[in-house]
């Protein structure tokens, strides 16, 4: 449902005298739908970026993102308009970011359903899945009403998590959703990434742990390769 | 992309202050930012187009002097653009070149399909009136008489903007800088319209008054859906509320693009001095 196709990133930093910081460099990977394809490489190499790429938050260099919409249409995400890309965050293409950046004010459950609500799902729909969510989790009645600016860092990253799940993409980025959690909510993490993928969503990861990797990925792409690892 | 539909177009709008000289109508390289060094012409809008969506809110960032006031006035219709072509999917279909109205329509689309916050609350407010008074001008000049009716209308609007409905009867004059702004909203959309411009809103408000502001606007941007531009040279704001954003310089668009990559992965050097500006 995704094909990279020779994408290279390169940042130019007018402030810095026009300095160019080259970040990766014709990458071509495919992703199916129902699959993980994990990004390996040591750090500073890229890997968060190309995932911005294909988000949009960063404007691809050179090459092609091809992507699959849900009505079988093909859109390059390296050239679609904004209003395109808006659209298809909306819609079908999600992000869980590394940093959990919400809106000040605005308590855990109602950033839950606030995409769900988007997508015109019922009020009290809405608040089930939200609940049952936040419960999975392991993120208990007391912090529903809270600011999630007051949660610690493990309490933010599924929030994080489960607000990008919570509609079911059908193509999903995660960058290190794991990382800031301790065992027994890793395990419940990655069952909800499993249980989505099982449902057919296509996504592409990176991640810091071994487990991660093993338990979520079916293709690795290692970034200074260039190639799949397996 | 398909079903998309616009609510506000505007094409390659100019206000120029002064008349402009042979050098500087024919060649903009001239121009020593946006004034030009001969006939001293200031071209405060430079050829701009935009087109903003429905239920969109559109973010423009700007440092002083960029023409991010010139293009909302101009677009509110309290400034004479020299050039351009301005049409609103709302009225008459979208075919009228609202600048090109007479006198008489341009008061009908400003009273009843556009609102206006202005940064400053002495352009949007009569001091002297009570707050209800100020609210049902609105009222008023979108035809309504019954003063029942309008009186309900404008408590309702007020303790809704979190003005006490016991204060509904003093002049804003009395209020604090965020109250004074938070009547002006309620006048601006005191018409249900569904074009709003906010220009600088939030600016010299202490920090709990801006967050007051701020969730108002998502809070009427969500349960009217009202299509918004948002002005603002404060980038929180910005990446707060708009989906995508201009960036103006020397009344110029120099960037624009999704609100996360302007300020992740700006392109030109000014948006690359702004946002690493940042504190």
């Amino acid at each position: 449902m995704l094909k990279v196709e020779n994408l290279t990133k390169e940042f130019t930093m007018h402030i810095r005298g026009g300095v160019k910081i080259p970040s990766f460099r014709n990458i071509s990977f495919q992703v199916q739908s129902g699959t993980m394809l994990a990004i390996t490489g040591p750090s500073g190499i890229g890997k968060s970026s190309l995932l911005k790429c294909i988000y949009r938050t960063y404007l691809p260099t050179e090459g092609n993102i091809i992507y699959q919409t849900k009505e079988g249409e093909e859109v390059n995400l390296a050239q679609a308009s904004d209003r395109e890309m808006i659209q298809l965050r909306k819609s079908e293409i999600g992000y869980v970011s590394q940093f959990f950046h919400v809106l000040p004010r605005i308590s855990a459950k109602e950033i839950l359903m606030e995409p769900l609500l988007a997508k015109g799902v019922e009020e009290a729909e809405a608040k089930e899945q939200a609940e049952y969510l936040l419960n999975y989790v392991g993120l208990g009645k007391t912090l529903w009403e809270m600011y999630p600016s007051t949660f610690s860092g493990g309490e933010k990253q599924r929030l994080n998590i489960i607000h990008a799940i919570i509609t079911k993409p059908r193509f999903l980025l995660l960058d290190e959703p794991t990382a800031s959690l301790d065992k027994g909510y890793k395990g419940k993490v990655m069952e909800l990434i499993n249980q989505l993928k099982a449902e057919g969503t296509g996504m592409v990861g990176v991640f810091h742990d071994k487990d991660a990797i093993e338990v979520l990925s079916d293709v690795q792409f290692d970034l200074i390769a260039g190639d799949y690892v397996r | 992309m398909k079903n998309e539909k616009t609510a506000l177009t505007l094409k390659h709008l100019v206000v120029k202050h002064g008349d402009g000289c042979e050098l500087c109508n024919n060649d903009e390289s001239v121009l020593e930012r946006n004034r030009c060094p001969h006939c001293k012409t200031i071209w405060a809008a430079r050829d701009v187009s935009l087109q903003v969506y429905q239920g969109e809110i559109l973010g423009v960032v700007g440092e002083s002097g960029s023409g991010k006031s010139t293009l909302m006035k101009s677009l509110y219709m309290d400034m004479e653009p020299t050039e351009g072509e301005y049409f609103l999917d709302c009225y008459e279909q979208g075919q009228k070149n609202i600048f090109e109205l007479s006198m008489q329509q341009k008061k009908y689309v400003r009273n009843y399909l556009l609102g206006m916050v202005y940064q400053n609350p002495y352009l949007g407010l009569r001091m002297f009136f009570s707050s209800g008074a100020n609210v049902a001008e609105k009222l008023i000049a979108a035809g309504n008489r019954n003063v029942a009716n309008m009186m309900n209308q404008c408590n309702r609007l007020l303790s809704h903007m979190e003005v006490p409905v016991s204060r509904v009867k003093e002049p804003p004059r009395n209020f604090s800088g965020g109250m004074q702004q938070r009547v002006q909203i309620a006048k601006a959309i005191a018409n249900h319209p569904p074009i709003l411009f906010l220009d600088e809103v939030t600016t010299g408000l202490d920090l709990s008054v801006q967050a007051k502001v701020l969730d108002l606007v998502k809070k009427i941007q969500l349960e009217y859906g009202i299509t918004m531009i948002v002005v603002s040279h404060d980038l929180a704001v910005i990446r707060m509320l708009a989906d995508r954003t201009i960036v103006m310089l020397d009344g110029k668009i120099v960037e624009e693009g999704l609100t996360d990559q302007i300020m992740e992965d700006p392109q030109h050097i000014y948006t690359q001095t702004l946002v690493n500006s940042l504190l």
